[in-house]
């Protein structure tokens, strides 16, 4: 059974079909990327996954049936969803941003799993913990946006486009630790991203959304080599 | 010299009486983005209660005072449940008429339970002053500031230290994203509302030994309230409280050594300021400018 | 935006229905009812402003109350014919408007009702300490009211003399907002920054507005003091500030009627909740309900009613964007 699941989901924002029948699934441990063109629909399908848009159809997440439930039920079953402009709590510290993503958690693992992702796998987070998270540049919010939701040890990390605006060198790093949660702790994945070759290179399955509906779909592999994807999505 | 002592201390007394006030006006905007006009009735009401709980029932000060609270607490929660969150997607001139309706339903109330009579209200501090190198400084001015700084200091701890203040504050500056980790966001606005009548509770059982209580009691309260959170930035916490002393001991001077300003005219003189503020600062003393000009 | 013959005469019919009500009520009715002219020429002048302007006023009262003061100070310290004192009560309120609108221009929708708010409580302090001139807190009383007319009582003299004034006063206001002015001071409302672009000038419009509304509070204010023939700082408080803009908003939708609505419910509710509520705890005793036992005569009754229905009225009132100044932007329109 797949971890998630979207059957014939609808989306609108007022009256304006975003959605029109997405069906895609996610398997524990994969980490599956969506692409598409700006207003395909996108970042929508995340946000129908995370109850943020007024939906119609079937998500399931653990076999549990989710849709139309609240953002904060949906992240307390362990779905973190770092979401288009990460959503970082500009007026609170670094290091208050990064304790938020600990809310749901309780227990004396939290201290040292905040610790960890301060010196560890973002260590510029230790010694700027104090720091306004407003002033951070753009790459360095979205790392904290990270951060932030792997600190509450989510099972399925939602990720929307999170190259947008950073520099080539920051996306490979952030990637990079992606790749390596996903391959150490099993960590599920589910990326929106509009550039297309880094998000085929990490991804193992990927769909293609275009106009609110899914296109093409098939393993990473497969779409590099589909000639109307490399066409619209890879350049060459 | 001695005179100008106790006006002080007096004057630092009902300043922290205004600032309790305008910080709770303050909590709530922050995190709700109401001005909320029904604070003082609020305030009023929630200190009738206390009355009510000494005298009918028999409580001695400090466990009516601290039930008082209680009951405060859960009246702000439940009027941001019951009724604000209704008008959540309202505009803002629906919602400062929610807050207006909400002011005229507890006056009515206060005075249809109570009847509008004003009537003493005795407060915990006794009448013999302290001797301060010979000067007799009122017990009951140092109590009520102790009590109302005290109140804003644990205030200030909570939020500043705690998990769930932290929330609060995240859920006030990004509702959104802290959905998205967790926070159940409307909870936290109700809290932040209990909070806030908290605050005016303590308010208002701090100054109805000094002005008598009754249903008007906190209508001038709530002016001086509104001029010190504007006076200190209406989204700094501690621009409030600061605010609040400074008009409290303005006015008190102003009365004690200005002849021309008797009591009536302190209240038409922190009005000035309060427009004076608006228009030539409206950011206050420690706020971010908000205002558009055209 | 011309009316139509049926427009004019439904008005008609309505005015006529003023004319010929004193003759089949009493005097005491005929008083009650010249309170809700007085109250009608308030809700006007608010009406220009908050449905028009969009510039929410708590300090109606306010401005009723230095009407009702210099219509007082003049008549009893100054000799001058009561009548007279009413359209000069309704300039000193102007006045004081006009200048209250310069500060306002700089003030936002929360920040406006705040110091309006202020100006509502600071009137009657004011009052109180000018005492001299003003009687303090006692107040000042005026002459008993009579009526030149000898078929007239003074009740129902004061009647027409009111409700005159108010239809002249709702003319001229839909004189006012007619044309160019009327869709500047919409534009106001509706998006300050497109109305300057489109050179509405915002100082003009928004002092203009706050001015006239004023001057129609204030007028209400100097016949209120006739009517009511004693003054006081405590004849004006803060709940009735906030009442009138109760009443605006209740009364609402539509033209002359709604002012009019909203007028009976300004003068009626605070005299008659208390009765529903005790008939409906009447009720609430014959089928078993608790409730019976408070006196439903008790203060502080009829605050609780329009309070609710406020709130209950703002509920219904759409949601977002259409909002509630929309609604009271279409009061002045013919309807």
């Amino acid at each position: 059974m797949p971890l998630l699941e979207l059957e014939g989901v609808q989306a609108r924002y007022g009256p304006i079909v975003a959605l029109h029948g997405i069906s895609l699934a996610v398997d524990e441990g994969e980490v599956v990327a969506i692409l598409g063109a700006n207003g395909a629909g996108k970042t929508t399908t995340l946000r129908a996954v995370s109850g943020t848009v007024a939906t119609s159809g079937r998500i399931a997440y653990a076999g549990q049936d989710v849709a139309r439930r609240g953002p904060e039920a949906v992240a307390r079953l362990g779905v973190a969803h770092v979401p288009e402009g990460r959503g970082i709590l500009a007026e609170l510290t670094v290091w208050e941003n990064l304790r938020m993503g600990a809310y749901m958690r309780r227990g004396a693992a939290v201290k040292a799993d905040l610790e960890r992702m301060a010196t560890e796998h973002f260590p510029w987070i230790d010694e700027r913990r104090g720091q306004q998270a407003g002033t951070l540049s753009g790459g360095e919010q979205q790392m904290l946006a990270l951060a932030r939701a792997l600190v509450a040890r989510p099972k399925l990390l939602m990720l929307d486009e999170p190259s947008l605006g950073l520099a080539p060198m920051i996306v490979q790093e952030l990637f990079q630790v992606v790749r390596r949660l996903n391959e150490e702790e099993g960590l599920t994945v589910l990326v929106v991203e509009q550039n297309a070759n880094i998000a085929l290179d990490v991804s193992s399955r990927a769909y293609v959304l275009e106009v609110g509906a899914v296109a093409v779909e098939g393993s990473s592999d497969e779409l590099r080599r589909h000639e109307g994807v490399r066409r619209s999505y890879l350049g060459y | 010299m001695s005179e100008f002592l106790q006006q002080l201390v007096f004057g630092l007394a009902i300043g922290g009486v205004y600032g309790s006030l305008a910080l709770a006006l303050v909590l709530i905007y922050r995190t709700t983005r109401v001005v909320n006009f029904a604070q003082g009735e609020m305030a009023m009401f929630t200190t009738f209660i206390a009355w009510s709980l000494i005298e009918n029932h028999g409580f001695s000060f400090w466990p009516a005072f601290f039930v008082t609270l209680g009951i405060a607490f859960l009246l702000g929660v439940g009027v941001e449940r019951l009724v604000i969150r209704n008008f959540e997607h309202s505009s803002h001139l629906t919602v400062i008429l929610v807050t207006i309706a909400l002011f005229v339903i507890f006056n009515g109330a206060a005075g249809w339970i109570w009847s509008p009579e004003q009537r003493a209200f005795l407060g915990p501090f006794s009448a013999a002053p302290f001797d301060v190198g010979g000067v007799a400084i009122a017990r009951q001015d140092v109590g009520v500031i102790a009590v109302t700084l005290l109140t804003v200091a644990l205030l200030w701890a909570f939020f500043r230290f705690t998990k769930l203040g932290l929330a609060m504050r995240a859920a006030a500056v990004g509702p959104e994203p802290s959905r998205l980790l967790g926070v159940r966001v409307g909870w936290m606005f109700a809290m932040g509302w209990g909070f806030a009548a908290v605050l005016g509770a303590v308010s208002g059982m701090m100054v109805a030994p000094i002005v008598f209580l009754s249903p008007t009691m906190m209508q001038a309260a709530l002016i001086y309230a509104f001029a010190a959170a504007v006076l200190g930035g209406i989204e700094s916490p501690l621009g409030a409280v600061l605010g609040g002393l400074l008009l409290g001991v303005g006015t008190t001077l102003l009365g004690a050594y200005v002849d021309v300003v008797t009591p009536e005219l302190e209240l038409p003189i922190a009005f000035v300021v309060l427009v004076l503020v608006l228009l030539f600062r409206p950011a206050g003393l420690l706020g971010r400018v908000v205002v558009r000009r055209v | 935006m011309r009316p139509t013959w049926r427009q004019l005469a439904g008005h008609g019919v309505l005015f006529a229905a003023i004319l010929l009500l004193p003759l089949v009520i009493s005097d005491f009715r005929a008083s009650q009812f010249a309170y809700v002219g007085v109250f009608a020429i308030a809700l006007i002048g608010l009406s220009i402003l908050t449905g028009y302007t969009g510039q929410i006023s708590l300090g109606h009262g306010g401005f009723m109350a230095i009407g009702a003061y210099v219509t007082a100070i003049l008549s009893v310290n100054y000799g001058v014919y009561d009548l007279l004192t009413v359209p000069l009560g309704g300039i000193a309120a102007g006045i004081v408007g006009f200048l209250f609108g310069f500060p306002a221009l700089r003030l936002a929708g929360v920040y406006l009702a705040l110091a309006t708010f202020a100006l509502a409580v600071i009137v009657p302090s004011l009052a109180t300490a000018l005492g001299d001139r003003t009687g303090g807190t006692a107040g000042i009383l005026l002459e008993l009211p009579t009526s030149p007319i000898g078929a007239l009582s003074p009740d129902k003299w004061l009647y027409y003399v009111t409700w005159a004034i108010a239809i002249v006063l709702f003319a001229a206001a839909t004189i006012f907002v007619r044309g160019r002015r009327g869709r500047a001071l919409r534009a106001v409302r509706e998006n300050e920054i497109a109305a300057v672009s489109a050179g509405v000038s915002l100082t003009r419009y928004k002092t203009l507005a706050f001015g006239v509304s004023a001057f129609y509070a204030g007028v209400a204010g100097s016949l209120y003091a006739i009517l009511n023939f004693i003054v006081a700082p405590g004849t004006f408080p803060i709940t009735l500030s906030i009442l009138l803009l109760a009443g605006l908003v209740v009364g609402g939708a539509a033209s002359f009627v709604g002012v009019l609505a909203g007028a009976a419910f300004v003068q009626f509710v605070p005299l008659y909740a208390g009765d529903v509520v005790g008939r409906l705890t009447g009720i609430g005793d014959r089928i078993g309900l608790p409730g019976g036992g408070f006196d439903p005569t008790t203060p502080g009754v009829p605050s609780v009613v329009y309070g609710v229905i406020l709130l209950a009225v703002l509920w219904l009132a759409p949601r977002g964007a259409a909002g509630l100044a929309q609604r009271l932007g279409r009061i002045l329109r013919i309807s």
